[in-house]
């Protein structure tokens, strides 16, 4: 893994953010923020309840305009951006309270996934010309390939909302694969899983990363999780910067204890 | 065979075979003329409510102007035929010109005010297309258009006054409405009908329908896989607007007499009523709905004064037995089935199992 | 000039009645967050109760409109135990068709009882001088009649006056009741969040209960104004004015209270002046249009709050 990380320096970062900052009023949620995450790198935010982690995903993917900070994607500038063009430009996320199109099978999610992977249009789609098969087929493949690495491919037809709790985290994942992002964004993934749950997805964010090439940054609260699979990380506190750094040298820093912790 | 597609064929089937049973009843006179005469606005009903079914339940936006969309279309599409009545025969090829007319002429009202009004939502967006529909019935009101020697009059919110008395035809009389040629008969609507179906159910099982009921079910998740929120809610209002369109090109030719008060927002009601009774994003429900709510009170004819408030009490009824907590879990605990799912099972796949429309 | 003066007056006289109808949908809306579609009909039930108590000889005009505002506030509340509140927690759009089967329950009840034909209703005031007459080249009367033979500039009908005046009082009662008492407190408590209010010990159901009940007291208020003011009555009375007072929710901003007012005054004052100056026909469609230029400009009505959707 240490090499990986040496070939990686050379090039430019996957995601660099400069200085990046949000008010919402007189609120200054997030401050002047700033990193960098290399190809491949399996990257961590985290900080306490309030401390800004969801509102820099929410910039990152075009949710929220900052108020000034510049965001580079493989350097592409993508600052201020609306959420479609950025997710075309190749960053793609969950959520922290799950956000499934619930009506919908499972596998039409993952295929809403790849809406952009299925080329043809709305007329052609109407009269069934031959390129809606070629391409329906194409798709449907396609989603079934990912929903086998998370082990719902059982469940293709079932109702998105039907499914128990931690399988709707997996599709969700899924479904963003599906989009074919370069950065993967992951809104707490383990929120609300049992030990057993954690334990297998830590081992799916890894086989993510490594099979489909991804980088990844992550918000999470189990430290067991970060302390495992992160091997950076960003600690935010009050919509700013704490402290920045290699997983177990961040942790063990007595600001970052302090602020979990309180003196 | 794909479930969904084997779905839609049965909708099909259900919707073809009951106006072919019910046409032959009535040809060789089983039927009563009476009943007979509800088969053409069931079929123009169905159209309504199903097109309506697509902005309601696939697109998940609330539009309450659903009669606005068929005004213009029976506006536009009879002012065609009544101009070009003496140019364009057979009156077939007339009718199949107006119809495509009708539908343009309605699906560009529903990008006119698709653009602005699209970014509201919920209840507002409700409000703003209830008032559509009603200025659409009013400007309707107020258009008058004649014909004489010299060409075509036109005038808005006063009658007509220099026209040549001799050779003057009214096209459209304000409040008085105008009177299209019934070119309107049971095999076109059918066919209409038909057409518009299979093209919903096209349209919902592909991409675009997908992205739609992607962006009911979650908007900023849908944005957030790279979807076109705006362009898609407008494309499936558009589509929605147009087949209104083509139902009021059809009921304007089947009805001796045109008013513009006929398309209030009642009548939008009355057709949300179908859509939702029917099963939000159910084409099958839609039709079968439509059937029979439009047919019970004709054929209740009898009981004069009361039918429409029978009608009432079971609409609210049937809203609290299906959705009601307490009644939930009461037919949960002696294990029957909600009055409208009952009818509903016969024909509509289980609830467990997912997939586009039916 | 002064027939401009008599139009605006007449619309803001129009306007209050409308403004006393969207309070009891904005209420409505903001407390159970639903369209009640039957709200209108309530004014219909209103007008037919205060027109049969008249009719009989023995009640008093005072006695009727009693009668008129009991009859609808039990109303609203039985509406609201019965048909709405065993769906509290079901989807939006089955409790609206369930408020649209009210309705339909309403007319098709009075249509049966009292035919379809309007009926014509007796002014409470009727056979009072108008309040304003202004004679040319004269000091204005007030409460008088005119001589004889003189030809007024400017009019102010006695209904008009009162349905001014009328509607400012409740008005300015029902913001002091909401701001000042526990119980509107509630109110407001339980529009901002059900569970916590219930946390809190508010009575939850009570107070939904009362809304309904102050609602449904406002719109046989209005129905006794505007009966008077435009003396009929059908089963389809209600249903108009009852579109109307939305739009006038929406365009003050739903669930804002001093958003319906002023919206209910702008859409009496925009309707009648478009009905003098631009057409009669086509009052209600200037009217829907003002609605939509403001929506799209402002997408939440005048007063309404933006809520953004929490990622």
């Amino acid at each position: 893994m240490a090499e990986n990380i040496k070939v990686a320096e050379n090039t430019v970062p996957m995601l660099e953010v400069k200085s990046l900052s949000i008010q919402f009023g007189g609120l200054h949620a997030v401050d002047g923020l700033n990193m960098k995450i290399r190809k491949g790198q399996l990257y961590g935010l985290i900080g306490p309840n309030g401390a800004g982690k969801t509102t820099v995903f929410n910039m990152l993917t075009g949710v929220y305009k900052p108020t000034s900070g510049v965001i580079m994607l493989d350097g592409e500038n993508i600052t201020g951006k609306p959420a479609i063009v950025i997710n075309r430009a190749g960053i793609a996320r969950t959520f922290q309270n799950i956000r499934l199109f619930k009506n919908m099978s499972v596998l039409d999610n993952v295929k809403a996934g790849l809406h952009n992977h299925t080329k043809y249009t709305a007329i052609e789609g109407v009269l069934r010309l031959p390129r809606y098969f070629k391409e329906e087929k194409r798709t449907t493949e396609k989603a079934m390939e990912l929903l086998k690495v998370f082990e719902l491919d059982g469940e293709a037809e079932h109702l998105a909302a039907n499914l128990p709790y931690g399988k709707q985290r997996k599709l969700e994942i899924a479904r963003a694969l599906a989009t074919d992002p370069k950065l993967l964004l992951l809104d707490e993934p383990a929120a609300g899983m049992n030990p057993n749950e954690t334990a297998e997805l830590m081992q799916t964010i890894h086989f993510v990363r490594d099979s489909f090439d991804m980088t990844i940054l992550l918000i999470e609260h189990d430290m067991k999780l970060v302390s495992g699979i992160c091997e950076e990380l960003t600690v935010l506190n009050f919509g700013q910067e704490l402290a920045q750094g290699e997983t177990s040298a961040v942790l063990n820093d007595p600001k970052v204890i302090t602020a979990y912790l309180g003196e | 065979m794909r479930k969904a597609t084997k779905n839609n064929l049965v909708t099909c089937g259900i919707t073809l075979g009951f106006f072919v049973i019910f046409g032959i009843l009535s040809m060789t006179g089983v039927l009563g003329s009476q009943l007979s005469g509800l088969l053409i606005p069931i079929g123009i009903y169905i159209i309504l409510a199903i097109s309506l079914n697509l902005t309601v339940g696939v697109l998940g936006e609330l539009s309450l102007g659903h009669a606005g969309f068929m005004c213009v279309g029976a506006y536009v599409g009879g002012i065609f035929s009544i101009i070009t009545q003496d140019t364009i025969n057979p009156s077939w090829l007339r009718m199949i010109l107006a119809l495509v007319i009708g539908g343009l002429a309605a699906a560009i009202f529903g990008l006119l005010i698709g653009i602005p009004v699209l970014r509201l939502r919920g209840d507002y967006l409700a409000i703003v297309t209830l008032g559509f529909g009603e200025i659409v019935k009013a400007i309707a009101n107020n258009i008058y258009i004649a014909m004489d020697k010299n060409g075509l009059h036109f005038s808005f919110a006063a009658s007509i006054t220099d026209i040549d008395a001799a050779t003057k035809t009214d096209v459209t009389a304000g409040p008085l409405g105008m009177k299209a040629p019934q070119d309107t008969n049971l095999i076109l609507v059918v066919v209409v009908l038909m057409i518009c179906l299979v093209a919903l159910m096209t349209f919902i099982d592909s991409r675009t329908g997908r992205a739609c009921m992607a962006i009911r079910d979650n908007y900023i998740a849908a944005q957030s896989v790279g979807i076109n929120v705006t362009k898609y809610r407008l494309i499936a209002f558009v589509v929605s607007a147009a087949i209104a369109g083509v139902a009021g090109v059809l009921y304007s030719h089947s009805i001796t007499s045109l008013v513009s008060k006929k398309f209030d927002y009642n009548l939008s009601i009355l057709i949300l009523v179908f859509v939702v009774l029917g099963g939000l994003g159910s084409l099958r429900g839609s039709v079968i709905a439509t059937i029979i709510l439009y047919a019970l009170p004709e054929i209740f004819r009898e009981l004069g004064d009361y039918r429409m408030l029978i009608y009432a009490i079971v609409l609210i009824l049937m809203m609290i037995f299906n959705n009601a907590p307490s009644f939930i879990m009461l037919r949960e605990r002696i294990g029957a089935s909600a009055p409208v799912q009952k009818i509903k099972s016969i024909f509509v796949r289980k609830k467990n199992t997912a997939g586009g429309a039916e | 000039m002064m027939s401009f003066v008599s139009y605006l007056v007449n619309g803001i006289s129009l306007g209050s009645i409308y403004a006393l109808i969207a309070l009891g949908y904005t209420m409505v809306y903001g407390i159970a967050k639903m369209l009640n579609f039957a709200h209108g009909d309530i004014i219909m039930v209103g007008g037919f109760t205060v027109f049969t108590a008249m009719s009989t000889a023995w009640c008093p005009v005072w006695l009727s409109v009693v009668i008129g505002i009991v009859v609808c506030t039990v109303l609203g509340v039985v509406i609201e135990k019965v048909a709405y509140k065993p769906l509290r927690s079901a989807p939006p759009l089955a409790v609206l068709i369930t408020a649209i089967g009210v309705s339909y329950l309403l007319q098709n009840l009075a249509l049966l009882i009292f035919g379809s034909a309007a009926q014509n209703f007796t002014s409470i005031v009727a056979g009072m001088p108008p309040f304003l007459t202004v004679l040319d080249g004269q000091a204005p009367l007030f409460f008088a009649t005119a001589p004889s033979g003189s030809k007024a500039i400017l009019t102010i009908s006695m209904e008009t006056f009162l349905s001014i005046v009328v509607s400012l009082v409740i008005m300015i009662a029902l913001t002091l009741f909401i701001n000042k008492t526990k119980a509107g407190k509630a109110m407001l408590a339980v529009a901002e969040d059900k569970g916590a209010a219930q946390l809190m010990g508010i009575n939850v159901n009570g107070t939904i209960s009362l809304t309904f009940a102050i609602g449904s007291a406002l719109a046989a208020a209005a129905s006794v104004l505007m009966c008077s003011s435009y003396p009929q009555i059908s089963p389809y009375t209600g249903s108009m004015p009852g579109i109307k007072a939305f739009v006038a929710a929406v365009f003050g901003g739903i669930g804002s209270i001093p958003g319906a007012m002023i919206g209910g005054v702008l859409l009496g004052v925009i309707e009648q002046l478009s009905k003098a100056y631009i057409s009669s026909q086509l009052s209600d469609a200037i009217v829907f249009l003002v609605l939509i230029i403001v929506l799209v400009v402002r997408p939440t009505g005048i007063l309404g709050k933006k809520i953004n959707e929490k990622v």
